[in-house]
């Protein structure tokens, strides 16, 4: 069940990633901290949102209260990727392909920079507004309040995200971008539009899943972007750079193997074995799960 | 008159290394605290020169060089603390752990050079976490995170002339100085040869055009394997002079994904490709941590009268400063300070 709930929050972040990489073919780095300033925000305003830990089933107040912070800290993660997009990453458009990759480096030095003058270099533990019992009655299967968060928060927001792609016009326009993007602008598709587009939906997930993090993780850290960038780039490369089903499915493998590592040898061999996991699937799929036999990018 | 210049052009290193040589003689804090920080600069220059060859040369991004600096480190402290049998002289550790590292580099790099580049980083990624994951929790063979010691000096109970080797080094911080100084000459001497060898251009080829390279015969998978190797045996060597001088491993942070960041981030500040350019890029970082930064610190103190503290503190800002760095140098000067001919006049054509 954990293995699950982890796999869609990370699906949340890896989806930031591989949309962004479907349309400039760089990975950015800097998306796990921008996440980790969204958790700073988040921190600093569930207190006066009244969400505090009460130990009792949360009521409907409780219910708007998390959502309203989840699109609040989606909005503000969103319009940061879109600074950051604006200020650095775009005045790179036409550089070599390792310029902005290092530039997100850059920035994600100065947003960790940020966090630890914003909450500080210890670990900061987050209100719990939901009780951590299990609501099911037998006791094999643990679902607890903060599953159901997940169920009612991430679930939907990834069905969401999915269908905004497949569906909508510029969900068109976003897939021909990242098919060609000269080919996408000579029939008249307004490629900054979409590259700004897909950096606001790409934070506005991450925000969301910053929200959902502090919830169920309990602590926040200013170096939480690591962790947290880790284990959704690792799920993006596992499912395939640029394919959005292959970041969930992708996601879903590396949340099982976590649990599972967990459960069985501890929870700090967990990212060695998602290493381990990793590096055997493309041994033999060397673009990734779903990911297309692509060339290579000069 | 232009062939004195040139001359001196190719042959920087000789005059920088001879002046760092006599220095020590002349310049008395070298002796002191200084000296400590100087070799280790020497041993993080090293460190970059070996990542250079991936990152520069060959043209693949590595996240993951700090994984084969600390393996290099605690293969030569497994050699030689009296925890464990083995108990080797710090020649032979110093070879073996090397070729341990190459041996790993190989072996990762097998499976995965037919990555593109993007995977490929990230996979370089995922091995720095599995080798800082393994440092950390193989309690019985590295110590957790107490790291192991004591790693014994080099020539440990070698004598020449009375002079006990392993107590010199010991007593007086100048031997470090000199073998770090001596390995980084040897280094920066094979890059140089090897920038102009056979190896070394099929290195450039691959990282220009793998197809054009290809059809002249130049193997990818071969060149890049060998990038690899070297890359990791250049790394090793500074790992294990780093555990020598410190007498232990230190603990495993040591060798994480910051540690490999900051050298990356040298190495680009400096200029891909180019020598003189990691020197330099490796200087600044870490003389701007450990000089300018205490500097400008101690100046804001005096002026407001107090000592500054979190947000006002200017060394607070150290991250930031170094990303703020990074992002401009992308943005201005993508070729790097001192960059290589031949990659600045790749960028700058690109950009037109």
């Amino acid at each position: 069940m954990i293995g699950l709930t982890n796999g869609s929050l990370i699906a949340l972040v890896a989806l930031g990633y591989t949309m962004v990489y479907g349309v400039l073919r760089f990975i950015n780095f800097a998306h796990g901290d921008l996440i980790m300033l969204s958790a700073c925000l988040a921190l600093s305003l569930v207190g006066p949102m009244g969400l505090v830990s009460t130990g009792q089933p949360p009521s409907l107040g409780t219910w708007i209260g998390i959502y309203a912070l989840v699109i609040f800290c989606g909005l503000f993660c969103g319009l940061l990727s879109m600074v950051v997009d604006r200020l650095v990453y775009q005045p790179l458009r036409n550089a070599p392909p390792l310029a902005p990759l290092v530039s997100a480096i850059g920035v994600s030095l100065i947003a960790m920079n940020i966090g630890l003058f914003w909450i500080g270099a210890p670990d900061r533990s987050f209100p719990q507004p939901l009780p951590s019992e299990n609501l099911l009655r037998f006791q094999e299967i643990q679902f607890t309040w903060n599953d159901l968060l997940v169920v009612l928060v991430v679930m939907p927001l990834i069905a969401l995200a999915m269908a905004l792609i497949r569906l909508t016009r510029f969900g068109k326009a976003l897939r021909a971008v990242s098919e060609d993007r000269t080919a996408a602008a000579l029939i008249g598709v307004d490629v900054n539009k979409v590259i700004r587009a897909t950096f606001f939906l790409s934070g506005f997930l991450g925000g969301a899943a910053s929200v959902v993090t502090g919830l169920s993780a309990n602590t926040i850290s200013y170096q939480m972007g690591f962790q947290t960038g880790f284990l959704a780039i690792t799920a993006s490369v596992l499912g395939g750079l640029g394919s959005l089903r292959g970041a969930v499915i992708g996601s879903f493998a590396v949340g099982l193997v976590g649990a599972l590592s967990t459960a069985y040898v501890g929870e700090r061999w967990a990212n060695a074995f998602v290493f381990i996991v990793l590096l055997i699937v493309l041994v033999f799929r060397p673009e990734g799960l779903l990911g297309q036999r692509a060339r290579e990018v000069s | 008159m232009s062939d004195v210049k040139n001359w001196f052009r190719e042959h920087w290193e000789i005059f920088a290394f001879v002046a760092l040589a006599l220095a020590p003689f002349g310049v008395s804090s070298l002796r002191g605290a200084l000296g400590g920080q100087v070799t280790i600069l020497f041993i993080y220059c090293i460190l970059a020169l070996g990542l250079n060859v991936m990152v520069g040369y060959t043209g693949l991004l590595h996240l993951g060089i700090a994984a084969f600096f600390g393996i290099g480190a605690y293969t030569m402290a497994i050699l030689t603390v009296p925890l464990f049998p083995f108990q080797m002289g710090w020649l032979a550790a110093t070879v073996l752990s090397i070729a341990v590292a190459a041996s790993i580099g190989f072996a990762l790099g097998t499976p995965t050079l037919r990555l593109r580049g993007d995977t490929l980083a990230v996979v370089t990624l995922g091995f720095g976490e599995f080798v800082t994951a393994s440092l950390r929790n193989l309690e019985q063979v590295t110590g957790g995170m107490k790291g192991l010691n004591p790693v014994p000096p080099p020539g440990a109970g070698v004598s020449i002339m009375n002079i006990d080797l392993g107590t010199a080094f010991v007593v007086d911080p100048r031997w470090f100085y000199f073998l770090t100084l001596s390995a980084l000459a040897g280094v920066v001497w094979a890059m140089k040869r090897l920038e102009n060898s056979r190896l070394g251009r099929a290195w450039v080829a691959v990282r220009e055009d793998a197809t054009a390279a290809a059809s002249l015969g130049i193997s990818a998978t071969q060149t890049k394997l060998s990038a690899f190797a070297m890359s990791a045996a250049v790394a090793a060597l500074a790992g294990c002079l780093y555990a020598a001088m410190l007498s232990t491993t230190a603990d495993p942070n040591a060798y994480s994904f910051n540690r490999s960041i900051m050298i990356l981030c040298a190495v680009i500040l400096g200029g891909l490709g180019s020598v003189l350019g990691t020197l330099v890029g490796v200087t600044i970082l870490v003389g701007f941590d450990t000089v300018i930064l205490p500097w400008i610190d101690t100046l804001l103190q005096q002026l407001l009268n107090h000592s500054p503290e979190g947000v006002l503190s200017f060394g607070g800002w150290r991250l930031a400063m170094v990303g703020l760095v990074l992002v401009m140098v992308m943005r201005f000067r993508p070729e790097g300070l001192i960059p290589s001919r031949q990659l600045a006049a790749e960028l700058r054509g690109g950009q037109q």
